[in-house]
């Protein structure tokens, strides 16, 4: 039996990016805002870096791939049509809590993809509209960083940047000799003490929760000042669907709670922020007889354009002790290739993320099982030429949308509770194809000239569906697009979507700055037309 | 009862004997470097702990054909013996080896010893952290000086 609970003003889905971003600005307002969320809240005295089996968990209960993690919080998805597997987090902070904090911005030529190259679609929006909501969420989240990077406009920095560190001065010196840009990252770490959380000390372990609360998940920056303006978070919340009236308006969403016991949540507006694969799955299981092919998808657009970032990677092995696995992953960046040069045989371009280095664990795997480092008496000779000598860079291409990439709702998956899951049909392009070929040879080119004698690569990174992208864009043409300019749904006028469904195109930049700055700005869209919001 | 302790309970001394020899010949102690053998006792016991489900299945079945197909059990073979062996099984069972592989480098390289024989501390990296050089930051003065590179709308 479904329990009815008490009507609110807004219910927001999902806890991570978005949600949390949304949930803090529209708490001025004094509306009754109530989040769901279906994970819980990590406890950072529990992450891996705490432990010395930190390395492993990689693989364990702290996997990125909700398949291999498992938690009962997770929902399985069918990836056995999709190159590249999804990596997540379900919980408060959604994917924050495990991301690398690498906070690039898109360029201004982001938004304007057909237009200069002619491919895929201009963004109904420009980069001038979003910069002051990326302004708004660089302080909300507290980014570090360098000002003067040629690569982009101006823009603010917060803190000074990451540390260069032995492998960002050994990169830097190889891309100054070829001549090449390159900066430090931007990145979402408190460099320096910051709105209560304290400065980075070089775990390593970014990627398994920071348990010095230096990098900037959400459930340490937006959620305890959303929380403290007023807004409730109920976590072990699961949405199975929304539920409209015969206007077309929501009136609310259903969920399990912790003990598997199915309410009804009515809301005056409901705003979904579950991720690229989350989203489009609550709205194609939100069937009825209005809304046949899913809710909003009148488009039939629900579910298509899904786009990863193809990633590269590319590492070399040097003669030089550098910083093994020390210091945060962000370290730092060249956008060389980013724009169009059809010389190259693609069009658009790529960012190479320079990362630090590995783990004696990690060193260890990549030594033996690529070969380099053998069973038996060798082992500790050619382990120890390896060991703290590997660093290297990720190419993170664009991807272009494509309508045949697709989220759907698989025909047997279900989660613990009982709600159907997502199946991915995703194929690469040649274009990512190529980009991802010439992203090797070039970043081999720089690896050997900063030292490197040795050179490892591997494309796609078969776990890499980090960005989650593209399955409910914006636009102003409601058979084109899923919502409209400021995120609200075209066919159910009391709906918004604030999260990476959102992009029309992806850049060749990590999206979570973007997303946070879009979650903002379609938060300041609607408090800006509170009166006439359904109109 | 937990996974782990559901394994661990498996190993009766010769299997347990036989993990410690395979282990051992994977990564032998060398004086050298001062590096343990992987089949230490505290090596063993994190990787008895450690494996859980099917993994810890294929290598208990595993083990116990070591034990009863060579004449006399595997950790009482010579050292030439024992690598012709282990050369045979990384063909023949390569799953297993890889499985087995994997934990015996996880366990090895997180072990006090091993760790220390690197020159690193053996430590989490929480609370402490590390240090890290910022670095010299005039190697970007050449970025600088090319200038703007972003394209204009
Ligand atoms: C290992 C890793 C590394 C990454 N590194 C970077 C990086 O360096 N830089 C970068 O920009 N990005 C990075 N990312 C991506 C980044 O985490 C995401 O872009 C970002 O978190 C997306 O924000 P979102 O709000 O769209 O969704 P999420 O943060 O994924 O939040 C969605 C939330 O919705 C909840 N939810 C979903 N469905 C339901 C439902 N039906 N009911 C209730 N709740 C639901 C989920 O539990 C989740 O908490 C990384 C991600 C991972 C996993």
């Amino acid at each position: 039996m479904t329990t009815q609970l008490d009507r609110v003003d807004v219910v927001i889905v999902g806890a991570g990016a978005s949600g949390a971003a949304a949930a803090w600005s529209l708490a001025e307002t004094g509306m009754q805002i109530v989040c769901l969320e279906q994970g819980e809240w990590t406890k950072p005295h529990e992450y891996p870096s705490t432990t010395r089996a930190w390395e492993a968990q990689h693989f364990g209960a702290y996997s990125a791939n909700p398949n291999r993690r498992g938690r009962v919080t997770d929902y399985p998805i069918n990836e056995k049509d999709s190159p590249i597997a999804i990596a997540n987090f379900n919980g408060v902070g959604g994917g924050t809590i495990l991301y690398n904090a690498h906070f690039p911005r898109f360029h201004p030529s982001d938004f304007r993809v057909r237009s200069l190259d002619g491919v895929a679609d201009d963004w109904p929006i420009d980069y001038e509209t979003l910069e002051p909501y990326y302004d708004e969420n660089d302080r909300m989240m507290g980014v570090a960083g360098l000002a003067g990077d040629p690569a982009y406009p101006d823009k603010q920095t917060l803190m000074k940047p990451v540390p260069l560190g032995r492998a960002g001065q050994a990169l830097g010196r190889g891309f100054n000799e070829m001549g090449w840009h390159w900066w430090p990252s931007d990145a979402a770490i408190a460099t320096e003490a910051y709105d209560g959380r304290a400065q980075c000390i070089n775990l390593s372990a970014c990627t398994l929760g920071c348990a010095q609360g230096a990098k900037a998940s959400t459930d340490v920056t937006y959620w305890p000042h959303a929380i403290r303006a007023g807004v409730e978070l109920r976590t072990r919340a699961r949405v199975s669907q929304i539920l409209v009236d015969d206007n077309d308006m929501a009136t609310g969403v259903v969920y399990f709670d912790e003990a598997g016991n199915e309410q009804f949540q009515p809301a005056e507006v409901v705003i979904l922020g579950c991720n690229g694969i989350g989203t489009p799955r609550v709205l194609l299981n939100s069937t009825s007889a209005r809304f046949p092919d899913g809710l909003a998808n009148r488009s039939g657009l629900v579910g298509k354009n899904l786009m990863f970032h193809p990633y590269a990677s590319i590492q070399g092995i040097f003669d030089e002790p550098l910083d093994g696995s020390r210091g945060p992953g962000v370290c730092v960046w060249s956008q060389e290739f980013y724009e169009t040069d059809l010389r190259r045989g693609f069009v658009r371009g790529f960012t190479y993320e320079c990362n630090r280095g590995r783990g004696p664990v990690s060193t260890a795997y990549s030594g033996v099982f690529s070969g380099r480092v053998p069973w038996g008496a060798e082992h500790h000779k050619h382990y120890r030429k390896m060991v703290e000598r590997i660093t290297g860079m990720v190419a993170i291409c664009e991807d272009l949308p494509e309508e045949s990439n697709t989220v759907t709702i698989d025909d047997e998956l279900v989660d613990p509770d009982g709600i159907p899951c997502p199946k991915l049909n995703y194929t690469l392009s040649q274009n990512s194809l190529d980009m991802m070929d010439f992203a090797i040879q070039r970043a081999t080119e720089v690896l050997k000239t900063a030292g490197a004698y040795d050179i490892m690569s591997d494309a796609p990174i078969a776990g890499g569906g980090w960005h989650l992208m593209g399955t409910a864009r914006m636009g102003t043409d409601p058979e084109r697009s899923v919502v409209n300019e400021w995120g609200r749904s075209h066919d159910v006028k009391n709906l918004f979507i604030i999260d990476g469904s959102l992009f029309v195109t992806c850049a060749g930049v990590n999206p979570t700055r973007t997303i946070g700055a879009l979650a903002l700005y379609v938060a300041d869209s609607m408090k800006k037309r509170l009166a006439t919001l359904f109109d | 009862m937990n996974e782990n302790v559901i394994a661990a309970e498996r190993f009766n001394p010769q299997l347990r004997n036989a993990l410690a020899a395979i282990l051992d010949t994977m990564i032998p102690a060398d004086s050298e470097f001062s590096a343990p053998s992987a089949g230490s006792e505290a090596i063993v016991n994190d990787v008895i702990q450690t494996m859980t489900g099917s993994s810890a299945d294929e290598i208990v079945d595993l083990l116990r054909t070591l034990q009863e197909t060579h004449g006399k059990p595997f950790n009482e073979l010579d050292d030439e013996d024992r690598w012709r062996v282990f050369v045979d099984l990384e063909r023949s069972n390569p799953h297993t080896l890889r499985v087995l592989g994997g934990l015996a480098l996880q366990c090895y390289y997180r072990n006090d010893e091993t760790l220390v024989s690197l020159g690193m501390e053996a430590r989490t990296p929480f609370p402490l952290g590390h240090k890290v050089a910022d670095g010299d930051w005039s190697l970007l003065n050449p970025v600088r000086a090319r200038g703007k590179i972003y394209r204009e709308v």
